[in-house]
């Protein structure tokens, strides 16, 4: 019998007995919170800022008299009445109700991102900015800490960055969050081993670095970031970009949390202790 | 096993508190946050304080990039006010700015007050730069000037200051408690920088009204609300404490940061 039939086999018909194990490190489990919080700040005070000029472009600067826009979420006021539109490489698409054009108690507002999905809840650049740099000293410095703290306990080389085993085992776990099937182990699985260094890796020094390429000042630190990513503007789209990957990572963390089973994953992650499966092979 | 295993209506519902969860950001529980005074406010902007430290240290006298030619590829975007309404702008606009001086006051032991030919008489310096306005949109252009160090040095500043303060000639606000003309101020570090130039020139044509004639200031490592047009004053100060709401300015009395390198 092959090892997948095999394993198949004692998932289905053997509930396996499970013990608790402490999982997380109080570095893991801190950060984590913190980076929750700061996130959750970051996005909101992040869509009022941009309703200050809801358009991205590529290149170095803003094309208002030659068109280098990539991203316009906007109203057309030539309709009667003004319809919100959402328009990416040129391809337009209806969104009043949400985007452009949305509703706060009963009026209609023109607005890129709706009253609900910012802070504060009203177009408000000079405090959306307050609160979106006050994260983002909060979301790096956190990154500085647990990249220390993880190379240092091994925790980043350990648990996080996949191995040449997890690549192997990719088909094979991807087949088994299509089916939801879920084994409870010390370890990460290949897929959430992926999504976590691509977080910590790769989206969260991305967003940051886009951030900083915004800045004028950092620019004199660092021109060579303007020349990496494309110009201020191409840095913007980015920074955006990244935002949406990471929105779209939470929502998946949360259902996979959800499905998993939401108390066991939320006590290992408050407390560190996580009811493992059994093993069911060496 | 079966405790684990899902069926679709629960994993349909597991998403849907997904989502939710992202709408309860709805809630305007953090708009008291808009309270200029509000206390969680007051720390979060001390963030701006460390920003600037940061941003000092690490870019001391650098400068900002500077483009080429080919990088105008449109007019400078004008912003804000764009023509003053004022009757003593107007005047002076009429009479194409013959009449107008820059005074130079405060803590300097020489106040000067200089008039445009004198200001292009004076070394000028011109760059191509990247405008960034607060908002989030850049715009490349040239522009022409003479470098605020070089008019400080003239009206000899005296030690105990600390900030240039820009007074302009456009009203930006109309009030019940009378009108308010735009001003900002920077620290004298980007004063003396060798990029910060009284601009009276832009893309090789005399800098226009919209953009800020007879003189505008360049501050090139901080974004746009920090480099006032229409400027009629420059004033050396060693605190804010005495102008306006305290801040340092227009935008920064209105909650704006005052630092805007970032």
């Amino acid at each position: 019998m092959s090892d997948v039939a095999q394993d198949e086999m004692a998932v289905a018909h053997e509930p396996p007995a499970r013990r608790l194990i402490y999982r997380q490190s109080i570095w893991t489990r801190v950060t984590h919170w913190v980076w929750a919080i700061a996130l959750f700040f970051l996005l909101l005070s992040g869509l009022n800022i941009f309703n200050a000029h809801p358009t991205l472009y590529v290149g170095r600067d803003s094309g208002f008299q030659y068109d280098n826009a990539v991203l316009k979420i906007n109203a057309d006021f030539n309709q009667t009445p003004a319809a919100g539109f959402v328009e990416v490489l040129g391809h337009r698409v209806a969104t009043t109700g949400v985007f452009g054009i949305s509703e706060h108690d009963g009026e209609r507002e023109f607005r890129a991102f709706p009253h609900w999905m910012t802070i504060p809840s009203f177009y408000d650049l000079a405090t959306a900015r307050v609160v979106h740099f006050f994260f983002a000293w909060v979301l790096s410095g956190t990154l500085l800490v647990w990249l220390v703290a993880s190379l240092l306990n091994g925790h980043a080389r350990r648990d996080v960055v996949p191995g040449r085993t997890d690549l192997r085992r990719l088909p094979r776990d991807i087949a088994d969050h299509l089916r939801l099937r879920f084994r409870h182990t010390r370890d990460y699985n290949p897929l959430q081993k992926l999504s976590y260094a691509g977080v910590l890796f790769v989206a969260f020094p991305l967003i940051i670095l886009t951030g900083l390429a915004m800045s004028p000042s950092f620019n004199a630190v660092a021109p060579f970031l303007l020349d990496l990513f494309g110009g201020r503007q191409t840095a913007r789209t980015i920074h955006f970009v990244t935002m949406l990957a990471l929105v779209l990572f939470v929502v998946v963390h949360v259902v996979m949390v959800l499905a998993a089973g939401p108390i066991n994953e939320l006590r290992s992650i408050i407390t560190g202790w996580y009811r493992a499966d059994e093993e069911t092979r060496p | 096993m079966s405790a684990f295993k899902l069926n679709r209506r629960r994993f349909l519902s597991a998403g849907a508190l997904g989502a939710s969860s992202l709408a309860l950001g709805g809630c305007d529980v953090f708009d008291g946050f808009a309270d200029r005074a509000h206390p969680l406010r007051e720390f979060m902007t001390g963030a701006n304080d460390l920003t600037y430290r940061a941003q000092r240290l690490l870019a001391g006298n650098r400068l900002a990039p500077e483009f080429s030619e080919s990088d105008i590829r449109q007019p400078q975007r004008p912003n804000g006010v764009t023509r003053p309404e004022d009757d003593d702008y107007q005047a002076l606009l009429a009479n194409d700015f013959r009449d107008w001086r820059l005074e130079v006051t405060g803590l300097v032991e020489n106040p000067l007050s200089l008039s445009r030919e004198q200001l292009m008489a004076m070394p000028s310096r011109t760059q191509i730069t990247r405008h960034d306005c607060v908002e989030g949109w850049s715009c490349i252009a040239k522009w022409t000037g003479v470098p605020l160090a070089l008019v400080l040095e003239h009206a000899r500043v005296k030690p105990t200051a600390r900030y240039v303060m820009f007074w302009c000639m456009d009203t930006i606000e109309r009030g019940l408690s009378g009108n308010v003309r735009y001003s900002s101020s920077i620290d004298l570090i980007d004063a003396r920088h060798p990029q910060t130039i009284l601009a009276y020139g832009c893309n090789n044509e005399a800098l226009a009204v919209a953009n800020g004639a007879p003189l505008r200031v360049r501050v090139e490592r901080q974004l746009g609300y920090k480099m006032p047009k229409y400027l009629r004053r420059i004033e050396l100060v060693d605190s804010f404490a005495a102008i306006g709401l305290g801040k340092g300015g227009y935008w920064e009395d209105r909650g704006y940061d005052w630092y805007a390198g970032i």
